[in-house]
């Protein structure tokens, strides 16, 4: 697994539930208390082993901190922008999923996101395909659709449905793309220092 | 209904639809259409009758004269860059196509940002409804962005990678007992004094010291107290150190120093001096004084022809051991050959000067004797 995506996780923790929480869950991974370098790689067994600690200890299934994972994700504001390039508004945002791995590996060759498949249905009604190395990714996708939806000021349901032969899916309604305003975004990007 | 094979019609509002950054100009250069984003930059709302020479120059075209309505027909299928006036820093580029029989209807421009499409889209306040949806400018700026973010990850990653290498090489320099230079950072700096006087610089002193009844402190009160005798000996070394000197421990209890000169031979004695009485006076255990005192050897480059690293140590070694036969609490400074400062061969060292502590009194005692001219004897 990428470092981007381990020390995404490390933050999340850390921002979350505290560097003593962080801290048990690096050494149980055997990892030092410096943790995950974003530009490495790491064996895949190393995330199981922090996701699987992180989830004992705080008595959270693994799938419903993924989800929180996801969400969290949308709070980091350089890969909140990245993610509204995808799309104008909501469903314009859903229909870039399908390049969402893509353009993980257009900024980053050895990326490896889940390759996600948007299938359109009658009435606002979509599912998405997500086949990734980490069994969860459908959940962290689920975390990160319903916070992407909060901010396009999107009115949607996602929910997990049964994996089928391994790959995972979920079922997207989009009831309203403009139920509210959505947070800003300017396609400039704020400059570092001004206010 | 037959169409015509050869040509479309359609409204301008959908060619702005299409091509949200065209311009028509007509035969006599007066603007007669623009696209939705070219309105935008222009920032004069309708543009309908604005002279293009007034908005735009040229920056490259192969063929151009003046302003002229036939100037602008020249433009005609070439590859354009224009500027706005109003920001020359907003680069446009796209091409020139004729309107009408031969451009008799003047000339229908497609442009684009180039690279500098940030800055305009932030100068222009520009939304992702400014472009067309099969332009490639929302990639571009989340490129430009996506590759901002990786390189503050990178250059995180090498910042602490370069203050992990730093530390680990101070570390790989350092006696870890006594945070003075180890043998190995003595090596190299033994090494790099001694380059240094082949690039004519005024040489150096090179002192060996060792300890006099250290054993014995180890021996009888542990090596706890041993080790803060050693550390007590880095301190007074360390503090008669100047910027440049470099204070080593070379072995349990074997010190060597390198003194950048030019320094002389009774300024080499009065530093032996000041240390041996100052290892004495402070090197305490329970407050009592430990009977820890110190002998030297000091040899300088200036006796050598080409100063040899082992040579001096072994020469410096010599002299620490005839301050240890003349009854330890010494100093033994093996001096170049007075009137054969330099060059001299390889029997180089040629004369001693001791001086001697009292440890009783602390007082030191110059003893110059007059050693016969051989490394041998000292």
């Amino acid at each position: 697994m990428h470092g981007l995506i381990n020390r995404s996780i490390q933050i999340f923790l850390c921002e979350t539930y505290g560097g003593t929480l962080w801290a048990d869950v690096a050494s149980a991974a055997g990892l030092g208390p410096d943790g995950f370098e974003a530009m490495l790689h790491y064996d895949d067994d190393v995330t199981d082993v922090v996701l699987a600690s992180a989830s004992g200890r705080l008595g959270k299934p693994r799938a419903a901190l993924l989800e929180d994972f996801g969400a969290f994700l949308v709070t980091q504001e350089p890969l909140r922008r990245l993610l509204r390039f995808g799309g104008v508004d909501y469903a314009d945002f859903l229909l870039s999923l399908d390049e969402l791995q893509g353009r993980g590996l257009m900024a980053l060759p050895d990326l490896d996101l889940p390759a996600l498949g948007l299938n359109v249905h009658a009435g606002g009604r979509f599912t998405l395909t997500v086949q990734g190395d980490l069994p969860g990714w459908g959940a962290i996708a689920t975390g990160l659709l319903r916070a992407m939806a909060d901010d396009y000021g999107a009115l949607a349901t996602i929910e997990p449905m049964a994996p089928k032969n391994g790959t995972e899916l979920l079922s997207i309604e989009l009831h309203d793309a403009r139920f509210a305003v959505g947070r800003r975004f300017d396609l400039a990007q704020p400059v570092v220092g001004a206010e | 209904m037959a169409l015509p094979q050869d040509r479309i019609t359609l409204p301008v509002a959908v060619l702005g639809q299409l091509m949200p950054m065209y311009l028509w100009v007509g035969p006599t250069g007066g603007l007669c259409a623009a696209g939705p984003t070219m309105v935008k930059l222009i920032g004069r709302g309708d543009p309908v009758g604005l002279p293009f020479a007034d908005h735009f120059d040229l920056r490259r075209a192969r063929r151009v004269r003046g302003d002229s309505a036939q100037s602008v027909r020249d433009l005609v299928g070439q590859r354009l860059q224009l500027t706005l006036r109003r920001d020359p820093a907003t680069t446009l580029r796209g091409i020139a196509v004729p309107v009408g029989a031969d451009g008799a209807e003047g000339i229908f421009l497609n442009m684009s940002f180039g690279v500098g499409l940030a800055d305009a889209v932030r100068k222009h306040h520009l939304t992702d409804a400014d472009f067309a949806p099969s332009d490639l400018a929302m990639e571009l700026l989340y490129l430009q962005e996506a590759k901002t973010a990786v390189m503050g990850e990178w250059q995180g990653l090498n910042e602490r990678l370069q203050a992990a290498r730093r530390a680990a090489e101070a570390q790989a320099m350092t006696d870890a007992l006594t945070g003075l230079a180890n043998r190995r950072a003595f090596d190299f700096g033994l090494q790099a004094a001694i380059d240094q006087v082949a690039r004519g610089s005024p040489g150096f002193a090179l002192a060996h010291l060792d300890l006099d009844h250290f054993k014995a402190v180890n021996d009888t009160l542990g090596h706890a107290a041993g080790d803060r005798v050693l550390a007590t000996v880095a301190q007074v070394l360390h503090e008669e150190m100047r910027r440049g000197d470099l204070v080593a421990r070379i072995g349990g209890d074997e010190f060597a120093l390198i003194l950048r000169g030019p320094i002389e031979p009774d300024q080499l004695l009065a530093l032996g001096a000041r240390i041996i009485a100052g290892l004495e006076e402070r090197c305490r255990v329970n407050g009592e004084p430990s009977g820890v005192s110190a002998s030297l050897g000091v040899v300088m480059s200036q006796s050598y022809a080409q100063p040899d690293p082992q040579r001096m140590l072994a020469d410096a070694d010599a002299a620490l051991y005839a301050s240890k036969h003349q009854g330890r609490s010494r100093c033994t400074v093996v001096t170049p050959k007075v009137g054969h400062c330099a060059p001299i061969n390889d029997t180089a060292p040629c004369k001693t000067t001791q001086i001697a502590s009292d440890a009783a009194t602390g007082c030191t005692l110059p003893v110059v004797p007059a050693a016969p001219a051989s490394s041998s004897a000292v």
